[in-house]
């Protein structure tokens, strides 16, 4: 028995080293793989050129998301290369024994929402998808990372990846959340914190009880935004809040795997006096309902304050200048009162109930401001399906709001949910980065609360304004 | 996929002194249906590059025939945001062999190593030597020695070196790839899921 005090990090990547190669990457196994339409393709060519099969075809899920309309799902895709690329995804999974949750299945919708909600993710694993916000599933106290292709390849033939051990850095926030303060805007102050790259090179624990205190959809968008401070990847330990979660779940293990499963979940936390190469703390009471004001997503305040100056910040001068020339705004303005033209509500970091619940809160007995486009988009159909259950969908529909079917969406802007060049759009999914949502577009990324409020008033609002 | 073996490159270089430059800028993501490996070099810097009529931007470093080469020089925080390989595939498509930066994303770095594209991380002094020579001359011809990792100015002889580790090095210079090891070691991956719950 070896007693020296371990981290959470370290007990499941260690537990998933099959060989260490000497000045090299650990040979790293993995236990979930899921895949989707635009990053797996070329790796199933990759098999055939190679001529050799997957490993474990159980261990890997298909859903199609990415390049999946978000209206009118039960037609024809009128792309052909999106439709080739579903296609695709459907006849390599056929052939290699994979399950395939393509459009049109009720399990469908965003890799990211759709394998925690079925049970596939659970506390423990490894887990990898050619996506960068894998790091999602670090929710339940699992490794979870984005890979490319090369990658996909190699977990399909091998179920391992060549991958160096990260450093370990753990982010503390204790306190209490004021009004109307969201996962979403913790991970956001914490992103601004830290800046675009302030975590390269590290993998993530979130402690405090700020985290503890939260759902697993709020420690969902936490983790999902890891890689926007360039984390791998954010873990959170398992608890009674993970375990409620999980249970019942359709993949979930049941019974006499139930408990033993149950029993190994709770040994996964950092043991008391377990050294981190890294350590931040931060109050909650400090944090405002934020958003973003440039184009990467370090480059968000709190919604009351001005945009900074380029002499308050560290070098970089040109491109922060760049940034706020593409953006449309200038140093030292306020965000509250700007002009909003559309409102995204969706991805794999703000696409489940709770997101939409919150949406609800804020628009219900109000209308939607007449200049204002909104995208509704849950991350799944059994989100879907709640949101009608739920009632949400009469009050979106009170208001003036269309649901839209599942996906990426506007997250991305694969499909046709683009916003036009030179228009403001407040999202509540990832990345900011110019054109990231159409070419030209210019993102304000935000909680749900934020883009509620926006939709109504049609600027920039403070939430709290709103909220009873 | 394998590619092909990275020894010594010597070449002239593009400079883009512009800071996270992310992976949504390398290729946009309307670039990335297609399911094959190839084209992917002509939308490269598809929005910095070209208009929205398609005609190219006089402003953007790819369109200024003073600048060319196999080796892409880029500001710090180099290659953030989607895990798309698709952005490495471009870059390589382009006809680029090396990205030199002072601070690389860690996907990125991961999947440029993958495609055969040597990522080449320099100090921020050696970085603003490099786009300063380039901006005095822009025939500076770079050396990249990958066995003795080092980068050279070769006018001046200003030199740096660069870390990779042993086993991704091998690999270059030997044109091996990862696929090619895990297939070497399917019995002890085997023997591994075998005793391995979850």
């Amino acid at each position: 028995m070896n007693n020296k005090p371990s981290t959470l990090f370290d007990k499941v990547w260690d537990a998933h080293v099959v060989r260490k190669i000497e000045d090299g990457p650990d040979v790293f196994f993995i236990d979930r793989h899921f895949i989707h339409e635009v990053t797996s393709p070329v790796a199933f060519l990759g098999l055939e050129s190679r001529g050799i099969d997957v490993m474990f075809p159980d261990c890997t899920f298909a859903t199609a998301d990415h390049n999946t309309p978000t209206i009118n799902q039960h037609l024809p895709v009128t792309d052909p290369l999106s439709a080739n690329q579903l296609q695709a995804l459907e006849r390599n999974s056929a052939k290699y024994g994979i399950s395939h949750w393509g459009l049109g299945n009720p399990k469908n919708g965003i890799v990211h929402v759709v394998g925690p909600e079925n049970g596939i993710t659970l506390p423990g694993m490894t887990i990898v998808c050619g996506d960068s916000h894998t790091s999602t599933h670090g929710a339940f106290g699992a490794i979870a990372f984005g890979i490319g292709t090369s990658e996909v390849e190699m977990v399909l033939s091998s179920q391992c990846i060549m991958q160096p051990k990260p450093k370990k850095m753990r982010i503390n926030v204790n306190g209490k959340l004021g009004k109307a303060v969201t996962a979403k805007d913790v991970t956001l102050y914490i992103i601004a914190k830290l800046t675009t790259a302030g975590a390269t090179g590290y993998f993530v624990e979130y402690a405090g009880d700020v985290f503890e205190n939260m759902s697993m959809e709020g420690r969902m968008t936490v983790c999902n935004m890891s890689i926007e401070m360039g984390a791998r990847g954010g873990m959170i330990a398992p608890d009674e809040t993970t375990f409620n979660y999980i249970n019942g779940r359709e993949k979930a293990p049941k019974g006499a795997a139930w408990d033993k499963a149950l029993a190994y979940w709770k040994t996964l936390q950092t043991d008391a006096g377990a050294s981190f190469d890294k350590e931040y703390h931060f109050d909650a009471a400090d944090i405002e309902p934020m958003i973003t004001y440039g184009t990467n997503p370090g480059m968000g305040m709190g919604i009351s304050k001005h945009i900074p100056k380029a002499t308050d910040l560290e070098g970089g001068v040109a491109t922060y200048e760049k940034s706020l020339k593409y953006m449309g705004f200038e140093e030292d303005q306020l965000m509250l009162g700007k002009k909003v033209d559309y409102v995204f509500i969706g991805s794999c970091t703000n696409g489940r109930i709770e997101d939409f619940r919150a949406f609800a809160s804020i628009i219900k007995g109000r209308k939607k401001a007449d200049h204002i486009t909104a995208w509704i988009v849950p991350g799944s159909h059994i989100v879907e399906a709640q949101i009608k259950e739920e009632g949400i969908l009469d009050i979106l529909t009170d208001a003036g709001f269309q649901l839209r079917q599942p996906g990426c969406s506007a997250c991305l802007a694969m499909n046709d949910d683009k916003i036009p060049a030179g228009k403001y759009a407040v999202s509540t999914s990832n990345r900011n980065f110019e054109g990231r949502q159409g070419p030209g577009s210019r993102t304000l990324l935000a909680s749900p609360y934020v883009a509620a409020a926006a939709a109504i008033t049609g600027v920039v609002t403070d939430p709290r304004d709103l909220l009873a | 996929m394998a590619y092909d073996k990275f020894t010594v490159l010597t070449s002239t270089a593009v400079p883009l002194p512009i800071e996270n430059v992310d992976t949504d800028q390398i290729i946009p993501a309307r670039f990335l249906k297609a399911t094959e490996r190839k084209g992917f070099g002509d939308n490269l810097f598809r929005d910095w590059r070209y208009n929205n009529d398609e005609s190219p931007r006089q402003d953007f470093v790819l369109n200024n025939p003073l600048y060319g080469g196999k080796i892409l020089v880029g500001g710090k925080n180099f290659g953030s945001g989607s895990s798309r390989e698709h952005a490495a595939w471009a870059i390589y498509d382009y006809g680029f062999r090396c990205v030199v930066s002072s601070f690389f994303a860690d996907i990125f770095k991961g999947n440029a190593i993958n495609v055969g594209i040597l990522p080449v991380q320099v100090s921020e002094a050696f970085l603003d030597q490099i786009f300063k020579a380039i901006e005095a001359d822009p025939k500076t011809v770079i050396t990249v020695d990958l066995a003795a990792q080092t980068i050279t100015l070769d006018a001046t002889g200003a030199q740096e070196s660069f870390a990779i580790n042993g086993y991704k090095k091998h690999n270059m210079i030997n044109g091996f790839d990862d696929i090619d090891y895990l297939q070497a070691m399917k019995a002890e991956i085997k023997a591994f899921a075998s005793t391995h719950s979850i």
